[in-house]
């Protein structure tokens, strides 16, 4: 039975991020669980990284289909909020790819977030040319997990994982 | 929070309104931002918004169904209800107005949704808790981005100084509903008021604006007495699934 599950993790190991394709799910942490029972039947609990992710539904699918090509035809998937999805959760392998990707992966532990008004998370490395010397340009980018930030030397912008 | 099935069906659609129709004014704003990075981060609130009424509603579908032997969905209940079926605030429906009016507004909105979701997160139900703990997150994001709004605004020119006022005029009447329980709510939520304004008075501060007094407050949001405004809202957000009932993509 062990040595299903395991196999099944492999398998989830190739299902990618549909918006970040360089990361698998587990690489993001959203794999919360997988049960097998005595029927075939496996059930795979899954949690959204933020509360309107638009990718669960195409991750949900993707899941499916990787363990129907295997031959798992009893596949549910199951939806959990508690815990809450963080950063932290990240594999040291998924940081690093993000990086070479071209986006900045999070730098600190979610706990220390900054609430305080106009300050930002300083001293986010370019993941291009490796520069510390960058600044915050929106707390928003082109996804809910993202913000943006400019390099002060090579004068790109980047997306900015950022900690949740 | 012992509550009647029939009350916590009611708080937990009441939750749900809040974030889809604040949500759905904010998408509003997708493409017309002042500027892109500005456009994006109010979709961006706007989606978070819209996850988070999914998740109340598929709670009280759920809750619904196991009452009433009904089929109730997230989709029948943001987009098959009726006017005086929803229970959203009254400042979430209003017109967005200007650029200061719609960050003002996420700044109260999100300050008085930050202390109610504190307070949920302890909740006995675990399925309230749980999306409290999971929004209290996003949330955390949206005061800071609305509050550093709010400021700037406040503290720049004297056209953006003005608007904010305009902005503060025309809200703070609908600020004394976050804090009077409606039948569905306990009545310790009046406790949140002062919390809320002492959060209020520190960003109003450095802002450099005054928080009004003696103001008339309305009310009738979360009783299903809208604003005329609301109906224009469903009507639009409504109106694919009214015209090809079940349609799905």
């Amino acid at each position: 039975m062990n040595n299903n599950k395991e196999h099944i993790y492999s398998l989830l190991e190739q299902v990618c991020d549909p918006e970040i394709p360089v990361l698998t799910i587990l690489d993001l942490g959203i794999v919360r669980d997988v049960i097998c029972a005595d029927d075939q039947e496996i059930e795979i609990i899954i949690t959204p990284t933020y509360s309107g992710c638009p990718a669960m539904d195409a991750i949900a699918f993707d899941i499916k289909l990787k363990m129907l090509e295997n031959g798992f035809n009893k596949v549910k998937i199951t939806y959990t909020l508690n815990p809450a999805w963080t950063t932290d959760w990240m594999t040291e392998s998924g940081k690093s790819k993000l990086k070479s990707y071209g986006i900045a992966p999070p730098q600190n532990v979610s706990s220390r977030i900054n609430k305080i008004m106009f300050n930002e998370e300083q001293n986010i490395e370019c993941p291009l040319c490796h520069s510390i010397h960058t600044k915050l340009l929106s707390e928003f980018g082109s996804t809910a997990c993202k913000s943006l930030y400019q390099c002060n030397d090579c004068k790109e912008p980047f997306d900015y994982f950022k900690c949740h | 929070m012992n509550k009647s099935s029939n009350q916590l069906i009611d708080y937990t659609i009441y939750l749900g309104d809040c974030a889809l129709i604040l949500g759905q004014r904010n998408a509003e704003w997708c493409a017309h931002g002042p500027i892109l990075e500005q456009d994006i981060a109010i979709t961006n609130i706007t989606l978070d918004l819209i996850g988070q009424s999914r998740n109340f509603y598929q709670y009280a579908a759920q809750l619904i169904n196991a009452v009433e032997n009904k089929n109730a969905t997230e989709d029948s209940l943001a987009y098959l209800r009726m006017e005086r079926d929803f229970k959203n605030l009254l400042i979430c429906e209003l017109p967005n107005g200007d650029w200061a009016q719609t960050v003002l507004r996420q700044f109260f909105f999100s300050t008085f949704q930050q202390l109610l979701f504190e307070k949920l997160k302890d909740s006995p139900d675990e399925h309230l808790s749980a999306i409290a703990v999971k929004s209290i997150k996003e949330i955390n994001y949206h005061i800071k981005w609305s509050g550093e709004w709010v400021i700037r605004l406040g503290d720049g020119t004297e056209e953006s100084h003005n608007r904010m006022i305009s902005a503060v005029n025309n809200l703070w009447m609908y600020t004394g509903e976050f804090f009077i329980a409606a039948d569905y709510e306990n009545s310790d939520l009046i406790l949140l008021k002062n919390k809320w304004l002492d959060k209020v008075k520190d960003i109003f501060d450095e802002a450099t604006l005054t928080v009004p007094e003696n103001v008339f407050m309305q009310t009738g949001g979360k009783t299903g007495n809208h604003t005329e405004y609301l109906g224009f809202v469903l009507s639009e957000m409504q109106s694919l699934q009214r015209t090809y009932p079940g349609a799905e993509w």
